[in-house]
């Protein structure tokens, strides 16, 4: 008698699922998740987890957290990241201590992996929203991510 | 306009003419419909897209136009434009009849439904048998353009076109005779004249008539090779199926017949379940051209109904498309045609 079983179980997962639909069709003004992009680019805002370009985060005193342990340098599968250093005596604890010149970081070459925001110690390196990144000149990707007289946050190294 | 409409172009074909129409006037009245249908077929295109969208909680396209009104006509105006092109191994006479088979199947249909009182181009005595036998002709086109094109994906889903055809087919034919039972006439105008009478046919025909109702739309849908029947072009395996090889006009030709079959198919469900024009208790019965708008009111919504199948359920596995007919929906049929013939024997129709 499975026979008669069978098609009650039918009919009703189908309905099941078409009424699923259904609430979805109707809820469809308010939850419908397409930005229409160039229209709302004032207010589009990334999600969180979206992986933009890696950029470096600087306080309000010019500091960023790099100390130059080129981690990150390493952990990149393809190059992207090259670190000028250099030593020189740290103003907070007076020693002679490595120190990051330029963070150079070529977007043209990333794959957005996240292998070096994951390598970093520091946290000094971070996901950043934007994704805008078309230019008509591609060494304008190659990028500086560091300020310029930016210097290390003090603390970080403790 | 009556009697104009009351003849059709089919008059060229046929000898029985009612009243004699000048070549004119009718050549008139068939580019009225065609034009009309192929419009009608481009806007429910832009309709799925619109509903699709909105089951999966997107927008779709609203940019060509008022809320994207223009868009099917632009991508229409874009296939016309575009070069037909075809395989070296095709059978040419055979690849290039193809798409007319398919279209023109579909557009005949369309001569026979009654859209209101007066207009019906064609009001045969063996309408529902002309509807069957018509819409089972565009399979022919679907074989002939999967096999012509000499491609083994178009090939397979020619098959299985032929196969889900030929198997569906019979359901929907029974699902219908169920309701022939009640009306006792294949004319369509005689169906709908039982209705305006007694109340639409699946209220008269209760409960046999609704597992018809379902039986013909499962059915139905399969017969437009719709999902979740669309394993004839299934395209996580073959490609675009039995379309692969087409491309421009030709393509746009297979394309609109799809959706002319969807409302085909609405339109035969509304003219046999729902008393076609009529209005719902016959509120605006005094105002005989507005059956018009209650007949495509309905089609919609039964399209509405077909969409919403599309967008919920997966694609069914050949063997599972064939245990459904012939183990359910066949067997489940010739049942209901009994209960409905003992409850029309017995007078427990419910009438109004």
């Amino acid at each position: 008698m499975s026979y008669f079983s069978d098609i009650y179980k039918g009919v009703k997962t189908l309905l099941t699922g078409m009424s699923v639909t259904g609430k979805y069709f109707l809820h469809s003004r308010k939850g419908a998740i397409t930005q229409q992009y160039p229209d709302n680019r004032a207010t589009l805002k990334m999600f969180d987890r979206f992986r933009g370009e890696v950029i470096m985060p600087h306080d309000d005193n010019n500091q960023h957290r790099c100390t130059g342990c080129q981690k990150c340098e390493i952990a990149c599968p393809n190059g992207t990241i090259e670190i000028v250093w250099d030593r020189g005596i740290d103003e907070y604890t007076g020693k002679n201590k490595k120190k990051i010149d330029k963070f150079v970081y070529h977007l043209s070459m990333c794959t957005m992996c996240g292998l070096c925001i994951d390598a970093c110690p520091t946290d000094a390196i971070k996901w950043g929203q934007n994704f805008e990144n078309s230019v008509y000149d591609r060494t304008k990707l190659t990028r500086v991510l560091n300020k310029p007289g930016s210097r290390l946050a003090p603390g970080v190294e403790e | 306009m009556t009697s104009i409409i009351n003849s059709s172009y089919f008059l060229i074909l046929s000898t029985t003419a009612k009243e004699s129409l000048s070549i004119l006037e009718i050549l008139l009245i068939a580019l009225g419909y065609l034009t009309f249908f192929a419009v009608a077929g481009l806007f429910l295109v832009l309709l799925e897209r619109r509903v699709a969208a909105w089951f999966q909680l997107r927008i779709g396209p609203n940019r060509v136009g008022y809320q994207g009104l223009l868009q099917t006509m632009a991508d229409a105006l874009k296939l016309v434009s575009k070069e037909l092109t075809g395989t070296i191994k095709a059978d040419k006479l055979l690849y290039n009849l193809a798409p007319y088979f398919v279209i023109i199947t579909a557009l005949m249909s369309l001569a026979v439904f009654p859209f209101s009182k007066q207009i019906q181009a064609f009001d045969i005595n063996i309408g529902i048998f002309f509807l069957i036998a018509v819409s089972s002709i565009g399979v022919i086109g679907i074989l002939l353009g999967g096999w012509a094109s000499n491609n083994k994906f178009a090939l397979i889903g020619a098959m299985r076109s032929g196969v889900q055809t030929i198997s569906y087919e019979l359901s929907v034919g029974l699902s219908l005779l169920t309701m022939i039972l009640i009306t006792g006439s294949l004319q369509l105008s005689e169906i709908v004249e039982v209705q305006r009478q007694g109340g639409w046919l699946i209220l008269q025909g209760h409960i046999p008539a609704i597992i018809a109702f379902m039986v013909y739309m499962i059915a139905g849908t399969a017969e437009t090779n719709r999902a979740p029947f669309d394993l004839v072009e299934a395209e996580s395996e073959l490609g675009a199926g039995f379309h692969t090889e087409y491309s421009g006009m030709k393509f746009a030709y297979f394309f609109l017949a799809e959706f002319i079959n969807m409302f085909i198919i609405a339109s035969i469900a509304t003219t046999v379940f729902f008393g076609a024009w009529l209005s719902p208790f016959g509120i605006t019965e005094s105002i005989p051209w507005l059956g018009v708008f209650w007949f495509l009111a309905k089609a919609m919504v039964l399209v509405f109904l077909m969409m919403w199948f599309r967008w919920t359920f997966p694609r069914l596995r050949v063997d599972q498309l064939l245990t459904l007919e012939w183990k359910y929906l066949l067997p489940i049929n010739l049942v209901n045609i009994v209960i409905m013939a003992l409850i029309v024997w017995l007078n427990l129709t419910i009438k109004f």
